[in-house]
């Protein structure tokens, strides 16, 4: 018996989303009296992958199929059921990523496994049963969730577990092959396109997010956005309305129907605060709103306010954290 | 070509979400139910692509009686015909349990839901069905085209999208911006009441996963306000006293 985590990496680094996976299956592993084994996926070096033993992994299983850098959902799910099956895994864990649902999904059909995504926490033992805690109701609310049987399969919320760090414990790196096939790769992608991020920050993994709505009256204006995004390190994003009229692309459309996130910081500038909306951010731990109106009701959401004109109050912003840094 | 597009019964996106006293189950009282507002994309992307190829659309629900309003919705949408599971949705492999079997009836080359439903927000049905089917899933997909028994979809990764081709049958869990979501026209309404709505009742194996308690997010604790002439200062507040940057 152990528990398999599965990595996903991206230009040889480990992604952030991953660390937080790998740190709640060792944490897993341990309440069972048992280890976490990795197996990676994507684009990876052995010496990042060595570093996971920092979030208390002991073995990463890593398959050099240079095909496998790229998401292919028939062979990525081969690949981990092949790992599981080798490790005996009775939990396996991955990020609630796209990656991670498509493959989750899958597997949990193949191996038999209860599934749950969106996990927000790490599982109690309530009475013998095994018990997690996740977001439903699109961050409106939680749940408690029974897994059943043999194998559980748990996806974690991006930015719901704190990484850890075991500062110079290594993992050690096996070759791993699932033997994979022609066949096994027939849903390749043919193609893939990646956007050009403000600032290099991918909005699903950034840990401070700088939001836009109507209040922003035009694209042209976004600068402002994306200076204070810059100056912070942080994502952009924005509402619904925004996307709908194609000032920003959908990919940045943060709440019920976008993408919905938990970053330690969310600064909202001109977003009036559709219940909609804060669905979408208010498992942010740390909630600025900026509006000119005082009676939007974001501000009921907030931590912080200011009750101003966002071209007024975001240059600003920029240069007090230009001078703080 | 036969499309088969799952929909699910939700609260509207409105919804101020409560639960019963022993938090064991949405409080319904008062709340509206709409087609879960990711299956619209679903839904008339199946429509469009029927129109433009030919073919049936076929809508497909798992729930109790009273979710049939919704489904006449979608037929008066567009759809041709509908099936309903009598049963509660009970988590998502008990439901891709039922799609799966109504799929392999009814022969569907391409088989469209939501990415997820705005309630159990599970992300899962879609895998389940392609993997009890043996057939790809292209999950999310922001776009999707088909020439002959080819599809090309754009699927969105993070960070980008990939561009995939994929041959039919395959199942797809659609979003935005795949297309502009249709609402019932007075025509429709009036052709969807004698459309044929096939009541089945469920199959399969019972649910792996079982909800226990539904819990409300932690409330804030008020807003601090900070003037917007010393805007500056709520960035000394967020490193000193909030510690986030």
């Amino acid at each position: 018996m152990s528990v398999l985590v599965v990595v996903e990496c991206d230009n040889g680094e480990v992604k952030k989303s991953s660390l937080e996976v790998a740190s709640y299956g060792s944490q897993v592993a341990q309440m069972l009296g048992t280890t976490a084994t990795a197996v990676a996926v994507g684009e990876a070096t052995e010496a990042n992958l060595a570093t996971l033993g920092e979030q208390g992994i002991s073995k990463v299983l890593h398959d050099n199929d240079s095909r496998l850098k790229d998401f292919v959902n028939g062979a990525y799910t081969k690949l981990i059921a092949a790992a599981a099956q080798q490790e005996s895994a009775q939990i396996i864990v991955l990020a609630n990523s796209n990656i991670g649902a498509a493959v989750g999904s899958r597997l949990s059909v193949r191996l038999q496994a209860s599934l749950a995504t969106n996990v927000v926490e790490l599982p109690k033992m309530d009475g013998g049963q095994f018990v997690v805690k996740r977001g439903a109701f699109s961050g409106k609310a939680f749940s408690d969730v029974i897994l059943s049987g043999e194998r559980k399969i748990i996806a974690v919320k991006k930015n719901s577990m704190e990484p850890l760090h075991n500062a110079g414990q290594t993992a050690t790196v096996e070759q791993f092959s699932a033997q994979l096939t022609d066949a096994d790769f027939a849903d390749a992608p043919k193609q893939v396109i990646m956007q050009e991020q403000a600032g290099g920050i991918l909005l699903p993994e950034a840990d401070k997010v700088v939001s836009g709505g109507r209040g922003m009256k035009g694209p042209e204006n976004w600068n402002l956005i994306e200076d204070l995004a810059k100056a912070l390190g942080a994502a952009t994003a924005c509402s619904k309305p925004v996307s709908d009229v194609d000032w920003r692309p959908h990919h940045e459309h943060v709440g019920q129907t976008g993408i919905t996130v938990s970053p330690n910081l969310y600064i909202a500038c001109g977003i009036s605060g559709a219940i909609q909306h804060l669905a979408g951010v208010n498992s942010s731990k740390v909630i600025v709103v900026i509006n000119k109106d005082p009676e939007a009701p974001f501000f009921k959401a907030a931590d912080y306010g200011i009750v101003g004109d966002v071209f007024d109050v975001l240059p600003k912003l920029t240069q007090a954290v230009k001078e703080l840094n | 070509m036969k499309f088969l597009v799952c929909i699910s019964n939700v609260p509207d996106t409105t919804t101020k979400i409560t639960f019963t006293p022993d938090n064991k189950e949405l409080n319904k009282a008062g709340v509206q139910f709409v087609i879960n507002p990711w299956d619209e994309y679903a839904l008339t992307r199946a429509i469009e692509l029927k129109e433009k190829l030919g073919g049936n659309v076929t809508v497909l629900n798992v729930g109790e009686a009273d979710t049939e309003p919704n489904i006449r919705k979608a037929l008066a949408i567009g759809a041709d015909d509908a099936i309903r599971v009598n049963a509660k949705p009970t988590d998502a492999f008990f439901v891709a349990q039922q799609i799966a079997a109504a799929a392999k009836e009814g022969g569907y080359d391409i088989i469209l839901m939501g990415k997820e439903s705005i309630d159990y927000n599970g992300f899962q049905v879609h895998g389940m069905v392609g993997e009890l089917l043996g057939i790809p899933t292209v999950a999310p997909a922001i776009k999707l085209d088909v020439e002959g028994n080819t599809a090309t979809l754009e699927r969105e990764i993070e960070g980008g999208k990939e561009i995939v081709e994929v041959a039919t049958p395959f199942v797809v869990s659609c979003q935005e911006p795949m297309c502009e979501p249709r609402i019932p026209n007075m025509r429709g309404i009036m052709t969807a009441r004698t459309k044929p709505l096939k009541v089945v009742e469920p199959t399969g194996e019972a649910a792996r996963t079982q909800v226990t308690a539904f819990a409300l997010p932690p409330k804030k604790q008020g807003v601090k306000l900070i003037p917007a002439e010393s805007a500056g200062d709520l960035i000394k507040l967020l490193r000193n006293e909030a510690k986030v940057i």
